[in-house]
């Protein structure tokens, strides 16, 4: 409590400070403005519109492209500028959203020609642990297939299935089931 | 492994009445010897048996001879062939410390047809145990045996004993000295990287029983899918290094073997039944499809091509053909294919919605038991390859999935979601005799041994 008070302290007097320092710089209070010809005279002027104050909490910058650069591969899968495509119960084929998200991934992987990834497919826990690994494997290739035929050299991707063995998220819901029906993916080289 | 069992024919001269049986004695059996095989009083039923607490010849071998008799009684139990007297009745029977001294009149009021008496000799870590069964109303044993080796698992020598005991009295291969391999999460450990909840499973095996469960992959990644070779030596499974491959390890020697050459993404391999060849599903070529290599990864063969999934190969029992899920008509279901070429397909299941992960049974049966949607989940079923008839195994409680066969086809293994967590079940091929053999952890994807 007591380095408390002596912060604020300290805050108040540096703001006291520069607010004298503001005055000095300042030529003094404006001037009434002329009151123009053509206005009517006998009303009262209004009082001043509120000042506005600004909020001054800090605004999360977007991620630079440079920052993108400078972060580790873990770092990068935590926060991953490529999205998750999603699948239909027992689909591998890529459905319209599915294709936007794979176009984004696709311009991401264009701008940053050096990374290698991995597209894992998952699979909701409904089929057998064996057919899945299958389905995923459909899965993963249809997206590599997808990405191909947006100009992403097949080279810099690899695939893998993981079936049902790793689910995103540990539910038994329709929405847990559609969260785990993914092309999930991992950039592994940069 | 340090085992070393070595049956001796006893030695112990005007001893026992009935003829002392070597492997050699065995083979020259004529049908005149089949007075040794002990049979019930009235035709139909099974002989009853009873297996008491074998005899510590030496204070120390006190609670191995205690767990030979139970587990003697268990692997007895758990063939079938035999009605086993339940041990909690023996109260009333005097012990025996000598063969000369078995009360069989007493034996005779339980109702036993057959009964054991056997002893256990310790001397530091060396074990030699005696075992003589005797038939009740002869009085005579009809079958005696001398096995030495070493303390360290004296549950062998009871799965031995029964393995014998079943091969004389009913020409039967017993299964308890099989194992059992699966894959575990027991260990809890996650997994490296970004995305959490992302668990190590490892390979384990286990006595046919769930005794002795250990690891036998240490890689801490995932580890699923394992099959035996037909010699019990090794094990083939999908490992993920992070790209998904095939291993085989040589679990008594210490030895790993990569016959995919991390090729393309490789998963579910199968011993073929002559231990020569191995199926698997790989993605190498753009889709999941079925392919053949020998065990070294020489002469590769593709044996599928579609465009949906086609996965989870068995070979039938002759190695001649393969059966394997395909998703051609939108849900799994259960195809057979000549396994040179992959000509004379044919689908078999035909009255499910779902039917997957097929496993074809050893002869002398000619059938596949697969997982078939029932519900929510899936239920065992065995399909009569000839006829096409089908049974269902197991009744709705839990996902029952990956079905596994024991030498010989009388008992399958499989995993149940029933109790909650994924655990390793076995059940006879009739649908009775249902068995938990894992407890800890989540465990899945079992495979029985020859």
């Amino acid at each position: 409590m007591k380095h408390t008070t002596i912060v604020v302290a300290l805050i108040l007097t540096v703001a006291t400070t520069a607010a004298c320092g503001k005055k000095k710089v300042a030529t003094g209070p404006q001037p009434p403005p002329i009151p123009r010809p053509d206005a009517p005279a006998a009303v009262t002027p209004n009082p001043p519109a509120p000042q506005r104050v600004e909020d001054t909490a800090p605004v999360q910058p977007r991620i630079a492209d440079d920052s993108i650069l400078n972060k580790s591969l873990d770092d990068l899968n935590r926060d991953s500028p490529l999205k998750p495509v999603f699948f239909q119960l027992d689909s591998a084929e890529l459905d319209d959203a599915g294709r936007a998200i794979a176009s984004d991934n696709a311009a991401v992987l264009k701008k940053y020609t050096t990374w290698g990834i991995t597209i894992e497919g998952h699979c909701d826990e409904r089929g057998t642990a064996e057919y899945n690994l299958a389905l995923g494997e459909r899965r993963a290739v249809a997206v590599k297939t997808y990405l191909s035929s947006l100009g992403i050299s097949p080279d810099r991707i690899r695939t893998v299935s993981y079936g049902k063995e790793f689910p995103f998220d540990m539910g038994h819901t329709e929405e847990a089931w559609a969260r785990n029906r993914r092309g999930h993916f991992v950039i592994t080289s940069k | 492994m340090t085992w070393r069992i070595a049956p001796f024919a006893l030695a112990v001269a005007g001893l026992l009445a009935a003829p002392i049986l070597t492997a050699a004695a065995r083979q020259a059996q004529q049908p005149s010897e089949i007075s040794t095989v002990i049979s019930s009083d009235s035709a139909g039923t099974p002989p009853r048996y009873a297996v008491p607490d074998f005899v510590a010849l030496t204070p120390d071998a006190a609670d191995i001879a205690k767990t030979i008799g139970q587990v003697l009684w268990d692997d007895l139990n758990f063939e079938r062939e035999f009605y086993m007297i339940p041990r909690d009745t023996y109260g009333s029977v005097p012990q025996a410390r000598t063969p000369e001294q078995v009360p069989f009149a007493a034996w005779r009021e339980l109702g036993a047809d057959g009964v054991v008496f056997g002893t256990v000799q310790r001397t530091g870590n060396d074990l030699r145990i005696q075992v003589r069964l005797f038939s009740v109303r002869s009085r005579q044993s009809v079958f005696a045996k001398e096995y030495a080796g070493t303390a360290n698992n004296p549950r062998l020598y009871a799965h031995t004993i029964s393995d014998e005991i079943h091969d004389q009295q009913r020409g039967l291969k017993g299964v308890a000295r099989t194992k059992l391999a699966f894959v575990s999460d027991r260990n809890g450990v996650a997994l490296g990287g970004t995305v959490e909840n992302r668990q190590v499973k490892e390979i384990y095996i286990a006595d046919y029983d769930g005794a002795n469960q250990r690891r036998v992959t240490v890689s801490r990644q995932l580890n699923i899918t394992p099959s035996w070779s037909p010699d019990a030596r090794a094990l083939a499974y999908t490992t993920y290094r992070p790209n998904p491959d095939i291993f085989i390890s040589m679990i008594y020697q210490g030895v790993l073997q990569n016959p995919t050459k991390s090729v393309g993404t490789n998963y579910l391999p199968v011993f073929s039944p002559d231990g020569k060849q191995i199926a698997f599903m790989s993605g190498r070529d753009g889709n999941p499809e079925i392919y053949v290599m020998n065990v070294d990864g020489s002469n590769l063969r593709r044996l599928t091509n579609h465009p949906a999934e086609d996965g989870s190969p068995t070979w039938s029992p002759s190695g001649s053909q393969i059966a394997f899920t395909s998703g051609r008509t939108g849900k799994p279901q259960i195809y057979i294919m000549n396994a040179a070429d992959g000509s004379g397909l044919q689908r078999v299941t035909v009255n499910e919605s779902e039917a997957d992960r097929p496993t074809w049974s050893p002869a002398p049966f000619n059938q596949i038991a697969f997982a078939a949607r029932t519900g929510p989940g899936y239920d065992i079923k065995l399909l009569e390859v000839s006829t096409g008839k089908i049974d269902r195994l197991t009744n709705g409680e839990g996902s029952n999935e990956s079905p596994a066969f024991a030498p010989g086809g009388r008992h399958l293994a499989f995993s149940s979601t029933r109790g909650g967590r994924t655990q390793i079940y076995t059940i006879g091929r009739d649908g009775r005799g249902l068995r938990q053999i894992t407890r800890e952890g989540n465990n899945q994807m079992p495979a029985w041994s020859n």
